[in-house]
Parts: C-alpha cells; sequence; structure tokens
C-alpha cells in the first residue's frame, strides 16, 4: 500500500475524506450484495449468482476516476462494484439477480449483465471479450465527434486477454490513438484455468508495448492505487493522448459462481493464504488509522450497508416478474416476424 | 546481431553485408539463388499468362525472393512442416515444390495437388511437408501450432513447425490465439512475419500502433527476432537459429523479415489507386534478386557466364512445364462432389 | 444399434454416458487428446472430463487459455498431422468465434487437398435450454452449421444413443459436432450396453411405432415428444415418434417410411422455426412424399427470438412442453 502509516501520511492522489468514504462504502456494499447473491441462491430463491469478492478495492477505485455523464463504461460481468461505483442503485443489482420485469434488461439476461444508457453503462453478453470491440467503437465515435474530456473505460479478467478478440480491440484502438482504457482485472483464475496455463509469461501489461499504447500494472488491493493508475490513463485517453492498458492484481475469493466449488482445482489453504490481503477490512484499517472515519463511524456504515441491501432485496423481490408476451418485444425496430405478408 | 532482453535484432546494416555465410555452402548459396530466380520467374509467367487470358488469377511475392528461399534453405526437408500463406511460391519451391507442380496449379488442372480446386499456390503436399491451406488470413496458424502440438505430444525431437504470414495477418484474433497457445505450451514452432508493409491497399501504419511485429513477442514470452528481409542469408541464419531451437524442445519464435510487396496485391489489383509509384522504386533499390546476384558474382560463386546459364537454364524449364502444364485436362466435373467426405457426400441417407 | 458386444449394461445419464466414452477412447487410443477450457483441473464445467487429467496427464487433457477459434484450429492441425483430437466448446453459445475454423476451415479440409489432408475432429458442445442459462447459456446452434458441406452433426437423447454415436464420432474420419443437450445431461437416464459398440451416423430410430401421425425430434425434445405421444395414446390416438439422432447426414428412408403409413408429419425442434432443421425436413418429404400426405406438414419449433430471456416466465414461453405438444399432435390427427 502507498501508505506510510508511522509517518501518520496518506498518499490521497488527490481524494478528499469523502471520496475515500465513497470507496469504503461501495465496497462494503459490493460484498454485501454479493454475499445476498449467494444466500438467495442457497435459498433457492435464485437460480444463480456470482460474486466479486477480491476485486472490491480495484472496482472502487476504478470507479471513483471514472467522470459519471461523461465516460462510458464496458464493464464484464464481475463488476458489480464498478457498476455501482458509477451510479447503478443496490435495487437495480437486485432486480437484475430476481430477474424482475423492472429489471434495465427486463429479466433477460443473467444478474451482473446491467445496461443503462443514463449513467454509460453499456450492453454487454457472457460472451467473454466480445465486449471489447463495442468499447473500441464507442471510443472511436468519441474520437470521430472530438468530444475532447470524454473517455471508454473497458474491463475484462485475465482468462478473456487470450480471446482474439482482446487483440483486435487492442490493436484497433492503438492504430487510432483512440480515448480507451483497457483495465485487466487479474484475479489470476479463470474458472479453473490459472493464470499460467492462460499465458506464458505472467505480466499482461507488457503486452502494450507490441500494440504501441502505455501499459502499467498496479495494486488491485489498495483502492487508492488503482484510482490513481486508472485516473492517469482515463486522463491520458480524455486529453487525446491515445489508449493504454493497464492491469490489477486482485484475486477472486469465491468459487467462480454459485455453479461452480473451486475445491476441485485449488485449495483451500491457497484461498486462505491470499485472504490476508482482503481489500475490505484492509481499507477500513487505513481510514480509521489515518482519521478519516472513526471505529464507530465504520461500524454505521456496515449497518447502513446492510439496511440499504435489505430494503433493496426486499423491493425488488415484491416485483413481477416479465409477462410470457414480453419474450416478443424489443428484437427489432417495430414487427418482428420473419414472414412478411 | 544485437540482443535486447529476450529480443535479438539484426540491423539492416550495409557494413554488414561484409559478407557472412553462416555456414552455407556455394552449393547451398547456389541453390538459394536459384529458388529466388525460379520464384520470379514463375511468377512473371503467372502474370503473363493472366494477361494472355489463359488463366483468371496470378499473385505474386517480388520482393519476398530472399526470405522465402533463406527459409526453406534451413528448412529440413522430410521432417519439418511447413504452414505457408498464399505468398510463399518461393518457400514451396525452396522445399521440393517443382516448376510444373506450379503451372498446374496456375492453370487448375486435374493433375494439380488441389485438383484445381484451390486459387494458385495453395499446395498441400504430404511429401513435401506442406500442410493444406485456404486463403483466409490467419486462419492456418492454429493448424500450424496443432500440428507442433502433435510433433512435441509425440516426443518428436529433430521436427519442428515453420508457419509464415505477412504483416496484416498479425491483427487477425487467430494470430493473437495462435502465438499465445504456443509459447504457454513452449511449442516447437516457428512464426514467420513476411512483413512487405502492405496488406493489399492498408499500409502497416494503419495496420497496427507500432511498427515493428517482432516487439509484441515479449508479451507472449517467447523470443522475437527481426532480420532483414532482402538478405538471405541473414533470413536462413534467423530462421534456422530459431528452428534449432524448436526442433532441440526450445520452445516458439517470433521471426520478423522486413521486406517489401514490389508488384500489385495480386492480378485483381492496381496498387496506383493507393501508393505512388515513387515509393515503389525507391524500395526497388533493396530489390533482393540483384543484391544476391551481385554477392555470387562478387564472392567468384559464379561467373558471368555461369549466372547466364543458370539464368536460361530457369527460363527453358519454366517454358517447358507451362508447355506440359497447358496440355493436361481440367478436372472432369463429376469431381465437384469428391472428398467432401470420405465415404459418399449425400446430407440425406437412405436407401434410394 | 450395431455392434454390441456384450448384453450386460449399465444405468448411466448422459453426463455419464459421454464420461464413460470420452474415457475408453482415451484409454484405447493414445492419439486421442481432449481439449478446451476447464477440461483439465477442474474436469470440465458438467465434470465430465473429471480425474481424466490425473489419470491421462496435463499433455492430454489440455486446459486451453479463453480462445475459441484457436481451440477448433489448434484441433485441426492436430488431426491434420495424425493426433485424433476432441475439442470442446464449453457451452455452444460460446462457439461463434470458431464459426470460421469449423465451417471454413475443418468441413474444408479434405475437400481442398483433394484428399490428402483430412480433418477426423470431434467438436462436442454443451447445447439448449430450459436450464436458466438465459442469453448466452441456452443456444441451439444445429440450424448454423447443418448448412455447411464437409461437416457432420449429430445431437443424441438417450445415453446408450450418446455412447454408440460419440464412439462413431471419434471413429469417424472426417469432422462432427457432437452436440449434447444440457437439460438431458443429468435428466435423461438409460441402460447403456457395457463394452465398445458404435450406431452409424445418419440413422433415425423409431422409439415408438404409430398409425396416425409421424412426430420426428431430437434432442432433449425427443423426450418431451414421447411424453406427448404415451398422453395420446391413452385416449387412443396413435403417434410414431421418431429420434433423428443425426442431423448431417439425416435419415431419409426411416422419415419417408413412417409418413407413408401414418400419413401426416409434425417436426418438433427446440431451434429457432425460421430456417430451423423442420424446414429442410418440411421441403424433403415435400419433394419426396407431397402425395402421401393427408395434411399439411406441420412444425412446433422455437419461437422466433433469440433462446432465451432469463427469468421463468420468459423461458417458459421459449420452449415447448410436453402439453403443448401434445395439443399439436392432436389437432394434426384430427385435421
Ligand atoms: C467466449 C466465451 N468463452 C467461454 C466462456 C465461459 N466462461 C465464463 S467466465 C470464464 C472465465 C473467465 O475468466 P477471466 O477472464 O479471468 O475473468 P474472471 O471470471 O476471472 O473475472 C469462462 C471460460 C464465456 N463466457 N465466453
Ligand atoms: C480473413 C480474411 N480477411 C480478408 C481477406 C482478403 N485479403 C486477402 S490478402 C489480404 C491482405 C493480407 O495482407 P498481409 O497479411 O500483409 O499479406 P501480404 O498479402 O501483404 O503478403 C486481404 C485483406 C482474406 N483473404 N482473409
Ligand atoms: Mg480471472
Ligand atoms: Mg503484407
Amino acid at each position: 500500500m502507498s501508505t506510510d502509516t508511522k509517518a501518520g501520511t496518506l498518499e490521497r492522489h488527490g481524494l478528499n475524506d469523502d471520496q475515500l468514504r465513497a470507496m469504503l462504502r461501495n465496497m462494503l456494499l459490493q460484498r454485501q450484495l454479493d454475499n445476498r447473491g449467494f444466500q438467495l441462491n442457497r435459498q433457492g430463491k435464485v437460480p444463480f449468482a456470482l460474486g466479486s469478492e477480491g476485486h472490491e478495492a480495484l472496482q472502487a477505485g476504478a470507479a471513483m476516476a471514472f467522470d459519471r455523464g461523461k465516460d462510458i463504461l464496458a464493464p464484464y460481468y464481475r463488476d458489480l462494484g464498478l457498476c455501482l461505483g458509477i451510479g447503478l442503485t443496490p435495487y437495480e443489482i437486485m432486480l437484475s439477480i430476481f430477474a424482475r420485469e423492472s429489471d434495465h434488461n427486463g429479466g433477460r439476461q443473467f444478474p451482473n449483465h446491467y445496461s443503462s444508457k443514463a449513467i454509460g453503462l453499456m450492453s454487454f453478453s457472457s460472451v467473454l471479450a466480445a465486449h471489447l470491440p463495442h468499447a473500441v467503437g464507442a471510443a472511436y465515435a468519441i474520437a470521430y465527434r472530438e468530444q475532447a474530456g470524454r473517455a471508454v473505460l473497458a474491463t475484462c479478467g485475465d482468462g478473456t486477454t487470450s480471446e482474439g478478440e482482446w487483440h483486435e480491440s487492442m490493436n484497433f484502438a492503438a492504430i487510432h490513438k483512440l480515448p480507451f482504457v483497457m483495465l485487466v482485472e487479474n484475479n489470476e483464475w479463470a474458472i479453473s484455468t490459472p493464470l499460467s496455463r492462460q499465458m506464458a509469461q505472467p505480466e499482461i501489461w507488457k503486452r502494450a508495448a507490441g500494440y504501441g499504447m502505455p501499459g502499467r500494472r498496479f495494486n488491485g488491493f489498495d483502492p487508492i492505487e488503482t484510482y490513481a493508475a486508472v485516473k492517469e490513463a482515463m486522463d491520458r485517453a480524455r486529453s487525446g493522448g491515445g489508449p493504454s492498458l493497464i492491469e490489477g492484481i486482485c484475486y477472486r475469493y469465491l468459487a467462480h459462481s454459485t455453479d461452480d466449488n473451486d475445491l476441485t482445482y485449488r485449495t483451500r489453504e491457497e484461498v486462505l493464504e491470499r485472504r490476508k490481503q482482503d481489500p475490505v477490512p484492509a481499507f477500513e484499517a487505513v481510514l480509521v488509522e489515518h482519521g478519516v472515519m472513526t471505529p464507530q463511524e465504520v461500524d454505521a456504515m456496515r449497518k447502513d450497508v446492510l439496511r440499504e441491501t435489505n430494503e433493496a432485496t426486499d423491493a425488488a423481490e415484491a416485483q413481477p416478474y416479465p409477462k410470457p408476451a414480453d419474450l416478443y418485444t424489443n428484437l427489432y425496430e417495430g414487427a418482428w416476424q420473419p414472414w412478411q405478408s | 546481431m544485437r540482443v535486447v532482453g529476450l529480443v535479438a535484432v539484426q540491423h539492416r546494416d550495409p557494413s554488414a553485408s561484409s559478407f557472412g555465410r553462416h555456414g552455407l555452402s556455394d552449393q547451398q548459396l547456389l541453390a538459394i539463388f536459384r529458388t529466388m530466380l525460379m520464384h520470379r520467374t514463375l511468377e512473371n509467367r503467372g502474370f503473363q499468362l493472366n494477361r494472355q487470358g489463359k488463366i483468371p488469377f496470378a499473385s505474386a511475392g517480388e520482393g519476398h525472393e530472399a526470405v522465402q528461399a533463406g527459409a526453406a534453405m534451413a528448412f529440413a526437408r522430410g521432417k519439418d512442416i511447413l504452414v505457408p500463406y498464399y505468398r510463399d511460391l518461393g518457400l514451396d519451391l525452396g522445399i521440393g515444390l517443382t516448376p510444373y507442380e506450379v503451372l498446374l496449379s496456375l492453370f487448375a488442372r486435374a493433375a494439380d495437388h488441389s485438383a484445381g480446386r484451390q486459387f494458385p499456390h495453395h499446395y498441400a503436399s504430404r511429401r513435401l511437408g506442406v500442410q493444406t491451406i485456404s486463403s483466409v488470413i490467419a486462419a492456418q496458424l492454429p493448424h500450424a501450432v496443432g500440428a507442433a502440438y502433435a510433433l512435441h505430444y509425440r516426443g518428436e525431437r529433430g521436427r519442428a513447425v515453420l508457419t509464415t504470414f505477412g504483416d496484416g495477418a498479425t491483427s487477425e484474433g487467430e494470430w493473437h490465439e495462435s502465438v499465445n497457445f504456443a509459447a504457454v505450451h513452449r511449442l516447437p514452432i516457428i512464426f514467420l512475419c513476411e512483413n512487405n508493409e502492405w496488406a493489399i491497399s492498408t499500409p502497416l501504419a494503419k495496420q497496427m500502433g507500432q511498427p515493428d511485429v517482432y516487439k509484441r513477442a515479449e508479451g507472449y514470452g517467447l523470443p522475437g527476432v527481426v532480420v532483414d528481409g532482402m538478405d538471405a542469408i541473414a533470413c536462413y541464419a534467423a530462421v534456422k537459429e530459431a528452428l534449432e531451437r524448436a526442433r532441440s524442445g526450445g520452445g516458439p519464435t517470433l521471426v520478423e523479415a522486413k521486406c517489401y510487396r514490389f508488384l500489385a496485391h495480386t492480378t485483381d489489383d492496381d496498387d496506383r489507386t493507393y501508393r505512388s509509384r515513387e515509393e515503389v522504386e525507391a524500395r526497388r533499390k533493396d530489390d533482393p534478386v540483384p543484391r544476391f546476384e551481385r554477392l555470387l558474382l562478387d564472392e567468384s560463386i559464379l561467373t558471368e557466364e555461369g549466372m547466364e546459364a543458370l539464368k536460361r537454364s530457369i527460363r527453358e524449364e519454366v517454358d517447358e512445364a507451362t508447355d506440359r502444364a497447358e496440355v493436361m485436362a481440367y478436372a472432369p466435373a463429376e469431381d465437384l462432389y469428391r472428398d467432401v467426405y470420405a465415404d459418399g457426400w449425400q446430407p440425406w441417407r437412405g436407401e434410394e | 444399434m450395431a455392434v454390441v458386444s456384450n448384453t450386460s449394461s449399465t444405468v448411466m445419464n448422459n453426463v455419464e454416458a459421454v464420461r464413460a466414452t470420452l474415457y475408453e477412447a482415451m484409454r484405447n487410443d493414445d492419439r486421442t487428446v481432449i481439449l478446451g477450457e476447464d477440461v483439465g483441473a477442474r474436469g470440465n464445467v458438467f465434470l465430465i472430463t473429471k480425474d481424466f487429467i490425473k489419470e491421462f496427464g496435463p499433455e492430454r487433457v489440455i486446459d486451453t487459455p479463453i480462445a475459441e477459434a484457436s481451440i477448433v484450429g489448434i484441433a485441426v492441425g492436430m488431426a491434420m498431422e495424425g493426433l485424433r483430437p476432441i475439442a470442446e466448446i464449453q457451452f455452444a453459445d460460446f462457439i461463434y468465434p470458431s464459426f470460421n475454423q469449423i465451417v471454413g476451415e475443418a468441413a474444408k479440409t479434405r475437400y481442398r487437398s483433394n484428399g490428402e489432408y483430412t480433418c477426423p475432429l470431434v467438436i462436442r458442445a454443451p447445447y439448449g435450454g430450459g436450464v436458466r442459462g438465459a442469453l448466452s447459456h441456452s443456444v441451439s446452434v444445429e440450424a448454423l452449421f447443418y448448412h455447411v458441406p464437409g461437416l457432420k452433426i449429430v445431437a443424441p437423447s438417450f445415453p446408450a444413443d450418446v455412447k454408440g454415436l460419440l464412439n462413431a464420432a471419434i471413429d469417424d474420419p472426417d469432422p462432427v459436432l457432437f452436440l449434447e443437450h444440457k437439460k438431458t445431461y443429468r435428466l435423461i437416464k438409460g441402460e447403456v450396453p457395457d463394452g465398445h459398440y458404435t450406431i452409424p451416423l445418419g440413422k433415425a430410430n423409431v422409439l415408438k411405432e404409430g398409425t396416425q401421425l409421424t412426430a420426428v425430434s431430437y434432442g432433449l425434445y425427443v423426450h418431451w415428444a414421447l411424453e406427448a405421444a404415451a398422453q395420446l395414446q391413452e385416449s387412443g390416438l396413435s403417434v410414431e415418434v421418431i429420434d433423428l439422432r443425426s442431423i448431417r447426414p439425416m435419415d431419409k428412408t426411416t422419415i419417408l417410411r413412417s409418413v407413408e403409413k401414418t400419413r401426416k408429419l409434425l417436426i418438433i425442434h427446440e431451434d429457432n422455426k425460421f430456417g430451423g432443421v423442420g424446414a429442410e425436413i418440411s421441403a424433403m418429404v415435400a419433394e419426396e412424399a407431397l402425395f402421401h400426405l393427408d395434411a399439411p406438414i406441420r412444425r412446433l419449433a422455437g419461437p422466433d427470438v433469440p433462446p432465451m430471456g432469463y427469468a421463468l416466465p420468459l423461458e417458459e414461453e421459449f420452449m415447448s412442453s410436453p402439453a403443448e405438444m401434445a395439443q399439436a399432435m392432436r389437432e394434426l390427427v384430427e385435421f
């Protein structure tokens, strides 16, 4: 961490107390909502959930560097915290988990596949890397319209860097010097596949030079360092400096999803060892140590997050499912019959 | 050769042309030159036949003669596997394809390797160790990796795969996936990029954000090498070193040969629409064929008379191959239906 | 069923049948390698290859990077050089990046090399809906591929067929796309003959004889169609149910023989109706047996929307139920 506790100084990278507290709240909320999803799955209330435990700091930091109302986010399914951080509400998250009619996509997609034009959150599928060409296209649109001060933040996992579409996206962004930031959330696993089977050398950021763009690696367990790294890249993109490849180191503490049992391919010991780095208690401690928050305030924040999660759960659960007739809407604009008569 | 981390850089330094043979005998040097000349002569013949209306299509690798003849010399016939791309006539010739086979392909005759099904220069030959390719850019690269995996899996030391592609192909997803997989498994394979700075009308600057393909190597964790693609001996040396590393279990290498495409993309292309004559003329100064010719003469490996005789023999061989191939038959129409599957090709099964 | 070398059998579900067949293939032929995402340490997301890596090693059970185009493409190269790869696409929904390698390369390898290079390759892909898989874990892909000369497509519904057809696919000298319906994986159990046997590709199976209507289906819906036919039997209506098993090649004889007897045809599939497999069957029957028909051909198939919404009512609306099938059968019998 970039915190020098003995000297009592905290490298804030310009973040004020409110912003630091907002990042912690985002992290706590992420974890609470994640746990809620798993809980509801165990209770048989939802068929599927997927958590981002271990990614909280990375996502809270990155979201803080996102310019709401200007930037565009092209996330992937593990980005609950990023989506919360740029303005999605817990209620919207729970609508997605419950697949209710008033969910952004009308209960059509898997949980965590949000889209919200109002906050600049692009629609995406579960197909890995398929969203990256879209993100680059969005960046091209920004460049084409000469909208300085705007950029696209795209994210993906370490495993996704192996896809052809990842490469094609990076290359195009570099050729056209697009306002595009590729943020890789390297949690060392792709379901059961460790990074060493994904690539021959372990540093994703080193691919940047081959495309002719700046690359950088940062500690994704530290939200402040993450914020600084993402902000630097986003600022460069917003001001015409072109794309970047940045890699945040984190870890996936839970199984891939509720359909996965990670004990089939990694040991409890490995996970427990990495738990020592858990970014949530670590950041709580940093804020307390540096007097940004008192322990009581942290406690109250946790309670408030729990309350908000409970309220969102109850409100969303009470919402109706989409109607069977909704299956047929929004395939095309207007009528959708393949036979015309 | 300059070594930068994993990356060995071979400069196009005129003073370096103080003649290093890299162990090549006079015989081998002559063989390289013969391949280069044959390559150029056959391709001119293709363009000629096209202008005469005798064949619908031809393409050419003028400017690629040195890299292809050099790489072919490093290839171990009967052992290595070649997975080329459509511009690799010189490579195919260098590893044993005959001018007659080339003309059969240009004329699309029944006796052609694909029986006239494929475009010219898409050879497949078990005898030569050349895998079948399509015209789809970069689609051959996963196949090359699969072949290398087969060698690796069966523990066949002493064998390797040489696969080639253009600068444009490096933009394809399959290029990325192939290089990455080969690196993860340390497979016996050489990725040889024939960087001629153009992909039809698309210049390198629109193909990638920085101009050096070999610089991608580090990101995948394999050695990257750049070589003057107009220098056949340098290309031989670079490919040979990489092949030897691969054959002995040292894993894959990305080799970039900087060359140039002197002609239009194919007979269907007019390159004046997208690049200047001045550019092409300026690059003609690097023409690898006269450059190598000069070297052989200067080093007294060949006399002026010997050179003339060589050129004459090549012309005669090409003429003879042309005449022989032209009179061969087309495949019969029923041939359209063969070899879709091993057995009959009917999608509907039943007793008729 | 061809060449059953042993009369004893074991009860298995479809996951177990795929697993047992792959296991035998790995044991019997060391040219066989399995490659795909998470097939090794985890043993595939459905645990089909669980522990294979322990027995056969990481060289033969290859956890690939997430890169479908190259999973198929590398398998093509392996096949060309003498291995017998079995490539896995984790979910059929992720097969699209490999479309070129399947359609443009594998299917044309033999043809373009005039028989000099061949591509004996199996591509396995779990497909189909009814599993709350939402828009990216529910798709049926057979119609996208059955148009392609050079490719073979199999979609078995019963464990015994899974084994016989997978064995045939592995032995086949050409590329085979082997589609496994996810919903049948654990739901469908059945007797599987012990020992090695194959079922020829392109042979349909008459599961239930009947006289008043021919119902042709494949995959999960075969089971629903049988259920519907049984319901109708109770009210004295006689429906013949045919399980296609292979989609390319497809068994013309069995379909025509049945239609000529029953004089009515209902085609049932989960994949979208427009341009689906049922369209080809309808056209074939119209071309070859029109004057045997006493009623228009009818298709009960997926609606023309992407498969399939996540929320329960959306999924249920997309899928056909045994009751809907029984209804369609009854209407057609009574036509
Ligand atoms: C094209 C495609 N192939 C395969 C999958 C199945 N799949 C879903 S998540 C996943 C692993 C992704 O790993 P990574 O990119 O590291 O992200 P993480 O889940 O670790 O955050 C795989 C293989 C998919 N969704 N899309
Ligand atoms: C997948 C695919 N896309 C497009 C084409 C059309 N095409 C044929 S050659 C070519 C340019 C290739 O350039 P490069 O890889 O540099 O090879 P070069 O022809 O310069 O040797 C293109 C775009 C193709 N054959 N395949
Ligand atoms: Mg990961
Ligand atoms: Mg080129």
